[in-house]
């Protein structure tokens, strides 16, 4: 039916005078598991299905969507489009453009092992109690939380210029935190990573992979053991980021600013603009020698949340360079803005969060590639350090140049070894100083493809999912502490 | 969008088909449409229509829920048993409460009939207008324009039935030139309401008095805050009042209701019925939302509670419980800020030396416990000093107790309806705060 369906609102958009149409048909189901101190917290399935078209008439965007997919209110969504984009001509200054595509026929869906909607609720629950009951075991857990969900999302998109393609895609996730209350002060600690733990395009083995139970013991320890760690300290330190914590730094002080939209100002009313402005193309320093980032959407760089065949203007997946050698050489790029930097092709990145909204340009997997260093050899090379883990809080200025991050835990590292556990600790800096005080990173055997499943842009509002490859990596004369110094 | 009969239809359907020993439908559905525009030009515009049928369930003191957007029966039907299905795989919840029997709701007015019939035509003109007023001052323009129309309905198999019905209208503005920007924003139940050439103006205004912004030393400052800046700070308590965050310990409440943590010029309270509020007068089990005061002369006096958190502490709900099942409880929803008569102009000539901050961006907590947050300046912010505003500064990131901040309070204006970005819409009034502590600075 979906192939029905969107030809039913291609047709009726190009009666009514669109010079482009796409349409994408998608049916999403989704399942929330969560755990609180012993007891369920959501479970809840869900199921979407709905159609939303995008046209260009008049030299203007339009877009409607429904989700009532009858022949009649599919032809009235197309017609609604068309005369939602005849309003758009009224206040613009010249014709939208597209840069070219090929005409793609396609299927493609996300490799996986074991579908988590086969396996039992049963299996499930019990894991994440298991988990619940190695966290409560930790006297001084006062909050033990659990949670895991997984998403397929199908989708067919078909184009005016005859491209179908259709898509299966499996997201799943899962992580546990314990929190501890005492003292005036509440501690927190969260594996595999925070807000949510782990996500990837992959099934149910992930899951597994996890070893969450493994992990649970631990966790809760440390959350207990933060109460009687020592402040950490400020000043310029050293800096040591364990892979989550820097995949954050990279989603925030890169994988935003090289949004070309936001370069453009498409965004600046609401979520900003950005620091690097065209000129800074291919001359701009943007960190150490060392540094080199790639947007790599291929299943070959892993299975990363950005990762797909197609995104949803029908553009195949490709890898970007971003930082080369230092250097800022790429931006992230759609159809409609590829042109205004002079691409002869868009670089494939927009993605829409279901059938009810139109595709933007996202990140896709944002990923610093591996260095040289064995972990162990980074910390006996570093005599005097902070060494974080966990994101706790972030935040970055409307053009991405000036941050603070906090994490969960800290460690001082004196003469090469990992010493005294530190609470509360926080950095901050300017994008282009921090990313060129990074002296060392990681080789492959420490780097993880960390999803990020919250991402928020847009008006209304869209959460995507986004992948971060990283490894810890080394950074000098960072300002630490900041955040709670008084 | 379905209305009360169809949402009565689709509800009495689900009800009927259910195999569960008690069933409750949550329904909304609605239209919504948008337009943003940037660059002096309209580049997205965007419709949506839709609507979600989700189905709880309860078997054997035990609960679970499905949501599906299909409505024909069968597929009612499936959802239903999908959830009786999710249920019956987990552990008895000994503190599960039978669903709740008719009740008698509050009627509040929500509806505005000319923003149910705002055309894209009609967004467009006030674009329009827009646009030319900003290029009339060498600006460049980005915002948006919105509008929706949206029911929800509550209904179970004890005889219970809500209905709520809204529209909101929204129009946010960002004026730039090459230095600096000015912003203004507004979100009402009526499009009428929200004086889009005034937006319009004093965000021109603002982008003009922002050029060439001079770098400002960090440190302690008093500061004039607008109240879309106080919102999305003061924003990050609301779920400090719930009873349940209360009793999982992580509120910063926890071990300090009934004391005095707040100046005494701070008092707020929960409220759907105040004329400025707008949501439903009831909340996710169905209760009636009560008027709550929640801080009376900095004092905390209160909390809110759901069903279960009710119970457990011997008290009546408060008619702000999330839909079950959920582990967070519940939550206020239409906090409203006592105000005081200082305009910002008053804030400003009678202060020495300060800063005069229209908005704030990107706010995070840094700590729950001392309410740290943090973020950054953003689209005007200024010196003042001797009284007057004596130009434009780089923006500040501010690391700030909200607690400290909430004891610092100098002057209040008059409690507004204001719009941020990081809170949902409150009653608040514009403040003016001693020692509010600014970190570092950004370069521009």
């Amino acid at each position: 039916m979906m192939r029905e369906w969107a030809g039913w609102a291609l047709d009726t958009a190009q009666v009514r005078g669109a010079t482009y149409a796409d349409v994408r048909v998608v049916d999403t189901r989704a399942r929330g598991l969560s755990t609180k101190n012993g007891k369920v917290g959501t479970v809840a399935e869900s199921e979407s299905l709905g159609l939303g078209v995008r046209v260009i008439a008049d030299g203007a965007w339009g877009f409607a969507s429904t989700d009532r997919l009858t022949r009649e209110q599919i032809e009235a969504t197309a017609a609604e489009a068309v005369a939602i984009a005849r309003a758009s001509a009224r206040v613009k200054k010249a014709d939208v453009v597209l840069a070219p595509e090929q005409q793609i026929t396609a299927v493609w869906q996300t490799p996986y092992e074991k579908n988590p909607f086969e396996v039992s609720l049963d299996a499930q629950m019990n894991l994440l109690f298991a988990v619940d009951k190695e966290l409560r075991g930790v006297v001084g857990v006062t909050l033990a939380e659990t949670n895991m969900s997984f998403t397929r999302l199908e989708q067919f998109f078909a184009s005016s210029e005859g491209s179908e393609i259709r898509q299966v895609k499996m997201i799943s996730g899962a992580g546990l935190a314990a929190t501890s209350f005492a003292n005036n002060e509440i501690q927190k600690r969260s594996y595999p990573n925070s807000f949510g733990g782990q996500f990837a395009a992959a099934g149910y083995e992930l899951i597994e992979r996890l070893q969450l139970v493994e992990h649970a013991r631990r966790v809760g320890e440390e959350a207990v053991a933060l109460h009687k760690a020592d402040q950490c300290p400020s000043g310029r330190r050293t800096l040591i980021l364990d892979s989550s914590q820097l995949a954050l730094q990279i989603h925030e002080s890169i994988g935003h600013p090289i949004e070309l939209d936001r370069v453009l100002g498409m965004e600046a009313n609401f979520a900003g603009m950005s620091f690097l402005t065209l000129d800074k193309l291919g001359t701009l320093r943007y960190g150490a020698d060392i540094v080199n980032v790639v947007a790599d959407a291929r299943l070959e760089h892993g299975p990363g949340l950005g990762t797909f065949g197609y995104d949803d203007e029908g553009v195949p997946a490709q890898c970007i360079d971003i930082i080369k050698d230092g250097r800022f050489v790429g931006y992230l790029s759609s159809r409609e803005t590829a042109p205004a930097i002079g691409l002869r092709r868009s670089g494939g990145t927009m993605r829409a969060e279901s059938w009810n909204r139109i595709p933007l340009i996202r990140m896709t997997n944002v990923s610093l590639l591996p260095g040289t260093w064995t972990l162990a050899d980074l910390l006996a090379d570093t005599d005097d350090a902070i060494y974080c883990e966990t994101n706790r809080s972030w935040s970055i200025d409307d053009r991405r140049y000036h941050f603070q991050f906090g994490t969960e835990i800290a460690w001082e590292i004196k003469g090469g070894k990992k010493t005294r556990m530190l609470k509360n600790p926080s950095y901050s800096g300017i994008t282009t100083e921090f990313w060129g005080s990074c002296d060392a990173i990681c080789d492959r055997s420490h780097w993880t493809l960390w999803g990020t499943p919250n991402c928020g842009k847009g008006q209304p509002m869209q959460t995507m999912g986004t992948g971060h490859g990283a490894a810890p990596a080394r950074f000098r004369n960072v300002l630490v502490g900041v955040a709670y110094a008084r | 969008m379905l209305g009360e009969a169809g949402c009565r239809e689709i509800a009495e359907s689900v009800l009927a088909a259910s195999p569960a020993e008690e069933t409750e439908v949550f329904i909304e559905s609605g239209r919504s449409a948008l337009t943003r525009f940037a660059n002096n030009v309209i580049h997205q515009n965007v419709a949506e229509e839709g609507l979600q049928v989700s189905v709880r369930v309860v078997t054997e003191g035990r609960t679970a829920r499905a949501t599906t957007n299909k409505t024909d029966k069968e597929s009612l039907q499936r959802a239903a048993e999908q959830a009786l299905a999710i249920a019956r795989w987990q552990p008895e919840d000994p503190d599960l409460l039978p669903m709740l029997g008719p009740q008698r709701y509050t009627p509040v007015a929500r509806v505005d009939a000319k923003t149910t019939e705002l055309t894209p035509q009609d967004r467009a003109l006030a674009i329009r207008m827009v646009v030319d007023r900003a290029e009339r001052s060498g600006l460049t323009a980005a915002g948006v324009y919105s509008s929706s129309h949206g029911c929800q309905a509550l209904a179970n198999s004890r005889g219970l039935f809500a209905y709520h019905e809204e529209t909101r209208a929204e129009f946010s503005l960002t004026c730039m030139n090459d230095g600096g920007s000015g912003w203004a924003k507004a979100n009402f139940v009526s499009a009428g309401q929200l004086a889009i050439e005034e937006l319009a103006e004093r965000a021109c205004q603002k982008a003009l008095a922002n050029r060439e912004p001079r770098e400002l030393p960090p440190g302690r400052y008093t500061v004039i805050l607008e109240p879309a800046a106080v919102l999305d700070l003061v924003g990050f308590l609301f779920y400090d009042f719930a009873a349940t965050a209360v009793t999982d310990q992580r509120s910063c409440f926890t071990g300090r209701i009934g004391q005095r943590i707040f100046g005494e010029n701070i008092s707020l309270w929960d409220d759907v019925y105040h004329p400025l509020q707008t949501g439903s007068a009831w909340d996710g089990e169905g209760v009636p939302r009560q008027k709550v005061t929640l801080v009376e002369r900095g004092v905390v006096r209160n909390l809110v509670y759901g069903r279960v958190a009710a119970k457990k502490a011997g008290r009546e709900p408060t008619g702000h419980g999330m839909l079950l099942p959920n582990e967070y409880g519940e939550a206020p929803l239409n906090l409203v800020f006592a105000g005081g008569e200082t305009s910002l102009e008053e804030m400003v000539r009678t202060t020495e030396r300060g800063v005069h901050v229209t908005r704030l961006w990107y706010i995070r907590e840094v700590d729950p416990y001392e309410k740290i947050l943090t973020g950054m300046t953003r689209d005007g912010t200024f010196l003042v000093v001797d009284g007057r505003i004596q130009h434009a500064v780089r923006n500040l990131r501010f690391n700030q107790s909200l607690i400290e901040m909430l004891n610092h309070v100098v002057q209040l204006g008059p409690a507004v309806r204001a719009a941020g970005e990081e809170s949902f819409e409150m009653v608040v009034p514009a403040m003016k705060v001693s020692d509010f502590n600014f970190t570092e600075v950004t370069k521009y």
